[in-house]
């Protein structure tokens, strides 16, 4: 058991969403950063979807009632991340503001127990789909031990958080005059899982698209011109067109930005796209082979 | 002879299928049928809409080439499974529906016309989207068409039904909404724990039904 002290600024319970209710109206949330969950778990032994904290900008502070062993994952909130540390029942852990990025997920071998909502533990905000954000005084079970070994030593994590974040042209991208391309944005304030919304230079179309679907990643214009980033509590369709889509192996770096950060682009062919995604795989897969 | 689909590699992880450019439950009949034969594995999620569908898939377990051959195949069939009839029992007005009123004085109507009106459709379900539960449904008579609030309401509760614009819709779920509410409904629109979660399908066809406070 977990007893929550302090929950920091914004702390869910994450795992890889809930895919396969689009239809419905349902996206998948998940983990804002994908990539630092899957890795955390998989240092702890755990299946890569098992339910963590997810802590955005600040950190908060958690007392165990049991011996457990935990990992942090993504920002370094201040207990360098990507290694296993033994917590003994009675002790607390105490995380502070972020130093790099914008999200940081508390691990623990076994996972943090929580019902499922449609095949998921994750929280969607908006919806209370899967709960609320935790509280103080909040207490969190631990779930059952897995049969693998966590890893024994720091890992080192290859993936850097800089440079262009990659995308593809979208299905609407014939619609403007110019791609993404060699121009800086600033992350807004009003940012959040929903969506990232830019300011920067703006886009123009004076076509109307006819409602469709969306995803993650995509890029779209609305009326203003300024660019917003669907992100993973998105609007599974919208109506506004789509300048292109962020490649699935940069999408980890959303959940990574935070308001005010300044972000560029790099369209890349879809092949490319791919291949940056396997290497992760890679990555992913070798760390427990 | 229906016009041929066209096919669009939206991301590198999706795929964007269109079946026409504009809303008719001509091709709406399209898009249902489709859903019902489209079968891949590797697929994470599938998004309907007024004339496309989006499918978006887990690209290591399967190419933009094999999704867009099943997308071909599925696209043959062209006829959908018989509809169902959906009555949503509403209250109209008063504390249920507190922009009633507002609708009548822009429509130059009663408020007994506008709800004769609006329970004297058949409207139909073109798809669920946008959040859990929501019907884009058409059928909206016209003289019912009323803007938008210009300044959304912070709560509006589950179950509110609504003129948009050209549209009207239920909010399946307690949200922050810019629709003009005229009425309620008891039913339980989206509910996790229930399978399937949502009461309305794609292709349902709706009417409400006045039922007094």
């Amino acid at each position: 058991m977990i007893t929550v002290l302090a929950p920091g600024l914004l702390t869910t319970v994450q795992d890889l969403g809930r895919p396969g209710y689009a239809h419905l109206g349902v996206s998948a949330s998940g983990a804002a950063d994908a990539l630092a969950l899957r890795t955390g778990n998989l240092i702890l032994g755990n299946p890569e979807n098992t339910p963590a904290l997810e802590l955005t900008i600040q950190g908060g502070e958690f007392q165990f009632q049991q011996d457990a062993l935990i990992a942090l994952a993504g920002s370094d909130f201040g207990i360098e991340p990507w290694r296993a540390i033994a917590i003994p029942a009675g002790g607390t852990l105490k995380l502070g503001p972020t130093r790099t990025g914008a999200r940081c997920y508390l691990c623990v071998r076994g996972g943090i127990a929580a019902p499922l909502t449609l095949g998921s533990a994750s929280v969607h905000l908006i919806t209370a789909l899967g709960g609320r954000p935790i509280r103080r005084g909040d207490t969190l079970a631990i779930g059952p031990e897995p049969q693998r070994p966590p890893i024994n030593h720091p890992i080192e994590w290859p993936w850097p958080n800089t440079g262009p974040i990659r995308v593809t042209a979208g299905p609407q991208a014939g619609w403007f005059c110019r791609p993404l391309d060699h121009r800086t944005y600033t992350v807004k304030e009003d940012s959040n899982r929903m969506g990232l919304r830019l300011a920067g230079p703006t886009f123009e179309s004076t076509r109307e698209l006819l409602t469709e679907g969306a995803t993650p990643g995509a890029i779209q214009i609305p009326p203003d011109g300024e660019p917003i980033i669907l992100f993973v509590e998105h609007g599974t369709t919208g109506g506004y067109p789509k300048l292109a889509n962020v490649v699935s192996a940069d999408l980890w770096r959303l959940g990574q930005l935070r308001p005010r950060d300044k972000v560029r682009f790099q369209t890349i062919p879809i092949s490319t796209a791919l291949t940056l995604l396997r290497e992760q795989e890679d990555w992913l897969r070798a760390l427990v082979s | 002879m229906d016009a041929p689909i066209t096919i669009t590699r939206a991301g590198d992880s999706s795929l964007l299928v269109r079946f026409g450019d504009e809303i008719s439950p001509a091709i709406h009949r399209r898009v249902r049928a489709f859903l019902e034969s489209f079968q891949c594995p590797g697929v994470r999620n599938l998004h309907p809409a007024y004339a496309s569908v989006l499918i978006s898939f887990q690209p290591l377990e399967a190419t933009h080439e094999q999704i867009e051959t099943a997308a071909r195949a599925a696209a043959a069939q062209t006829q959908p499974s018989e509809p169902r009839l959906v009555k949503i029992p509403t209250r109209y007005g008063g504390e249920f529906g507190p922009d009633l009123a507002d609708v009548a004085a822009h429509c130059g109507l009663t408020q007994e016309r506008v709800v004769k009106l609006h329970t004297g459709a058949e409207y139909l379900v073109y798809f669920l989207g946008f959040s859990p539960g929501f019907a884009y449904l058409g059928g909206l008579p016209d003289a019912l068409f009323t803007p938008r609030l210009s300044t959304p309401r912070h709560h509006v509760p589950a179950g509110s039904v609504a003129i948009g614009g050209r549209q009207t819709g239920i909010y399946p779920l307690p949200s922050p909404g810019g629709w003009r509410l005229i009425g309620r409904t008891d039913l339980t629109l989206f509910d996790p724990t229930r399978q399937p979660p949502t009461l309305l399908e794609m292709g349902d066809r709706v009417r409400f039904v006045q039922v007094r406070p």
